[in-house]
């Protein structure tokens, strides 16, 4: 028995088609050019690209960052659940030391483009790169928060036991947790205001404790970007003021935070560089010129319709394996 | 009741076998994945007729091997039946162990016949024949299955204590594992492929349904007892050696009680077992039903209480100098309520916060001073919802009577503070300080 077909075959098999339209020698020529001109020659090679029209390109700011040393570089990044594709082509490279958020509606593929980041679900092409290097060998220089959903609070463990889990990395494969551990996770505790709740079953907490928690684990981390899916969704002001301060602590130390977010309405007061995705990056770069209402417009309205009915035409394909059912989002 | 060292050997063996199915079943039941421990000890019965039929003997090696591997198969079969058919888990474990398990049927229908490798044995077990079949070591006879079955047990223990770190961030939070480089799949075929391997280990002893009671009741009873993960194994351990004392011991006396011969002690533990998570599902301090109905009618007490308390306030507040007091009738009939009135008025004499006056009731100097706390937590409330939520509808009086028993001196200051130190509620009735 051999391991399942995965769906995305078909996808993997016309992103190469793509990137091959891009030969090294191609990479070489473009390296100095901003992305922008880079996707634009791709797409007018005719690389199957439904939906970008020519003119419709990432509107990329050429923030002048260097890729070796940029926090995080997406580069061709396309993701697939069953048959459907969630992120396409994406290009992107982040500064250091910033607050980003990844603003989009829903379905446009946020959570997705931190997961495949971090290598959570499979990338159907694309390169991942943390500080110039494969993020495979940049793990420790990365930290995470999950969405809080994602886990079971009814788990026997308490919001110490949580913390600490952030230094597992640290602490390395077979050597247990040990006092001096548990006493730093007591520090990172009260750098979020939850000294007092240490030993609470993270059941008895409230959902914006829980986020808080997460936060003091991520902070456990001691990494150098942090990716974190919806922290601010569905906490008590309290917390989410904690989230804010603790960002801004973290900005000052010099590390980038890559946040997705779901209220456009603090983005500009929150972020200082903003990302908004729908399915593939629609613009990127700092708040002030990027967030602005036609490239929202782009975002949240009109084309999605367009790009979906692609996607509906090209889900009908019958070289596309069958049967399969459900999606994962 | 007659216990010969056969007995020690039953329950020895008994124990080992419930134990190290405990020990994986945890993780079974902390990965909300109980029915995989169920699936998988059933699917590796081809596997040991496989195994039998291959080698033609009842050795255990080969067995283990054979009955493991399939487990495994198992689990991979099941990832690629909900990947291909879009299925959910349940379904597609449904699917693949029941085939699995019939084909098991077949194959030693088939070609295992005249061997003692039979149907019933594979369900039930034969714990009461496992002392007869001995292996010397340390110059003593040992029954080859307690032997199995402590190697097992051994193997488990090593496997959570080494890896007991990466076992609960791999069980709590699979994603964050993975990122930092503990890969929370490889964990998942390690931890099947020791689930199948004690599967088989306690098979020939104690049958598969037992192997899927102890994989699942110990750890579902220990998680009602803690909160705390590593109390949570230890607790599983002693349910399981608890389930087997207890089996044995009922198997060989409860049937003779009413006059029947002694019964299978695999199904005593098994139903020892369900009636130990049945004790901690009743009587758990936390999660335990008895406590929680405690609990929930402690509040409900509590709740009379104050009414009873703020209705005797507000009556003295209007009542003339020279009427009479309030009788238990009318206290009930101004709180609808009946035995729950006469217990809490009970309760409210016996810590001297009301006493008899006149035929009816009075408050004490203490009652005042409290029932003056929740009229007051009541009318700022009142003041609250219709001050500042603009929330003035007759019903402003209801949702304030709810919100008064919730209302701790902390909240009411707050609440003082933000519609502004008010001395008369939106109804014109002072606010007792």
């Amino acid at each position: 028995m051999g391991r399942p077909l995965p769906a995305n075959t078909v996808f993997r098999k016309r992103c190469r088609k793509a990137a091959d339209m891009q030969t090294p020698e191609a990479n070489d020529k473009t390296a100095g050019v901003p992305p922008r001109e880079a996707s634009h020659r791709r797409s007018s090679q005719g690389a199957p690209n439904p939906g970008r029209g020519p003119g419709n390109g990432p509107d990329i700011m050429p923030d002048a960052i260097d890729d070796a040393t940029a926090p995080l570089s997406v580069k061709d990044l396309t993701v697939a659940y069953q048959r459907k594709p969630v992120l396409w082509d994406v290009e992107l490279t982040l500064p250091e030391g910033r607050l980003i958020a990844v603003v989009g509606p829903n379905g446009a593929g946020k959570s997705t483009l931190i997961k495949a980041i971090l290598g959570l679900v499979p990338r159907a092409s694309g390169r991942v790169s943390i500080y110039g290097k494969p993020y495979e060998a940049q793990r420790h220089l990365v930290g995470y928060v999950p969405q809080r959903e994602s886990v079971d609070w009814d788990f026997p463990v308490n919001a110490l036991d949580v913390v600490a889990m952030g230094f597992y990395r640290k602490i390395g494969w077979l050597r247990p947790v040990t006092r001096s551990h548990r006493l730093a996770a007591v520090k990172e505790l009260e750098k979020v205001g939850m000294a007092d709740y240490a030993h609470r079953q993270i059941s008895q907490l409230s959902g914006g404790q829980q986020q808080r928690i997460f936060l003091a684990r991520a902070l456990a981390q001691d990494a150098r970007i942090y990716f974190m899916d919806e922290p601010f969704a569905g906490v008590d002001t309290a917390t989410e003021r904690a989230i804010i301060a603790l960002l801004k602590d973290l900005k000052a130390s010099g590390k980038t935070c890559v946040v997705v977010h779901h209220d456009l309405q603090t983005v500009p007061t929150y972020f200082d560089h903003v990302v908004l995705l729908n399915m593939r990056v629609v613009a990127h770069g700092p708040t002030e010129a990027v967030f602005t209402e036609e490239n929202l417009k782009k975002t949240y309205g009109g084309r999605l319709t367009l790009l979906s009915q692609a996607f509906y035409e090209l889900s009908k394909d019958p070289r596309l394996p069958r049967g399969t059912k459900g999606s994962q989002e | 009741m007659e216990w010969t060292f056969i007995d020690t050997w039953i329950v020895v063996t008994a124990m080992l076998s419930a134990m190290s199915c405990a020990l994986l079943g945890n993780y079974l039941v902390l990965r909300r994945m109980s029915m995989m421990g169920d699936a998988i000890s059933h699917a590796v019965l081809p596997g040991l007729a496989i195994a039998f039929i291959l080698t033609g003997s009842r050795e255990s090696l080969p067995m283990l091997l054979g009955a493991t591997i399939v487990g495994v198969l198992t689990t991979f079969l099941v990832q690629a039946v909900v990947k291909l058919s879009g299925l959910d888990k349940g379904a597609s474990m449904g699917v693949i162990f029941t085939t699995l398990f019939a084909l098991g049927l077949i194959l030693i229908r088939q070609a295992a016949d005249h061997v003692d490798l039979d149907p019933g044995c594979v369900l039930y077990g034969a714990i009461e024949l496992t002392p007869l079949d001995v292996i010397p070591l340390f110059g003593m006879e040992i029954p080859q299955a307690a032997v199995t079955n402590a190697a097992m047990l051994a193997v488990n223990l090593a496997f959570v204590l080494v890896f007991y770190k990466e076992l609960k961030i791999t069980s709590f939070d699979p994603a964050l594992a993975t990122t930092i480089g503990i890969n929370a799949s490889v964990m998942h075929y390690i931890l099947m492929t020791l689930v199948a391997a004690t599967a088989i280990a306690s098979f020939e002893s104690v049958g598969s349904i037992l192997v899927i009671a102890m994989l699942i009741i110990p750890g579902a009873a220990a998680h009602l007892l803690t909160d705390r993960l590593w109390l949570l194994l230890v607790l599983s351990l002693v349910i399981a050696a608890m389930c087997a004392v207890l089996g044995h011991v009922s198997a060989i006396t409860v049937p003779v009680w009413f006059g029947f011969r002694d019964t299978s002690t695999a199904g005593m533990m098994a139903v020892a077992a369900g009636g130990i998570f049945l004790a901690a599902f009743l009587f758990a301090p936390r999660y335990g039903l008895v406590s929680r109905m405690i609990r929930q009618g402690a509040l409900a007490l509590k709740i009379v209480k104050d009414d009873v308390m703020g209705l005797l306030y507000r009556f003295e507040e209007v009542a003339p100098d020279d009427a009479g007091a309030l009788g238990i009738e009318e206290l009930k009939d101004a709180l609808e309520g009946g035995a729950s009135v006469r217990l809490a008025v009970w309760d409210l004499l016996r810590t001297k916060r009301i006493r008899r006056r006149a035929g009816g009731f009075a408050l004490t100097d203490t009652g005042l001073g409290e029932s003056a706390g929740i009229i007051r937590s009541h009318r700022l409330w009142e003041s609250y919802l219709c001050g500042k939520m603009r929330y003035c509808m007759a019903s402003v009086h209801a949702s304030a009577h709810r919100l008064e028993h919730v209302t701790d001196p902390a909240m009411q200051a707050e609440l003082d503070r933000a519609v502004g130190h008010p001395v008369r509620d939106p109804h014109d009735k002072k606010i007792p300080d």
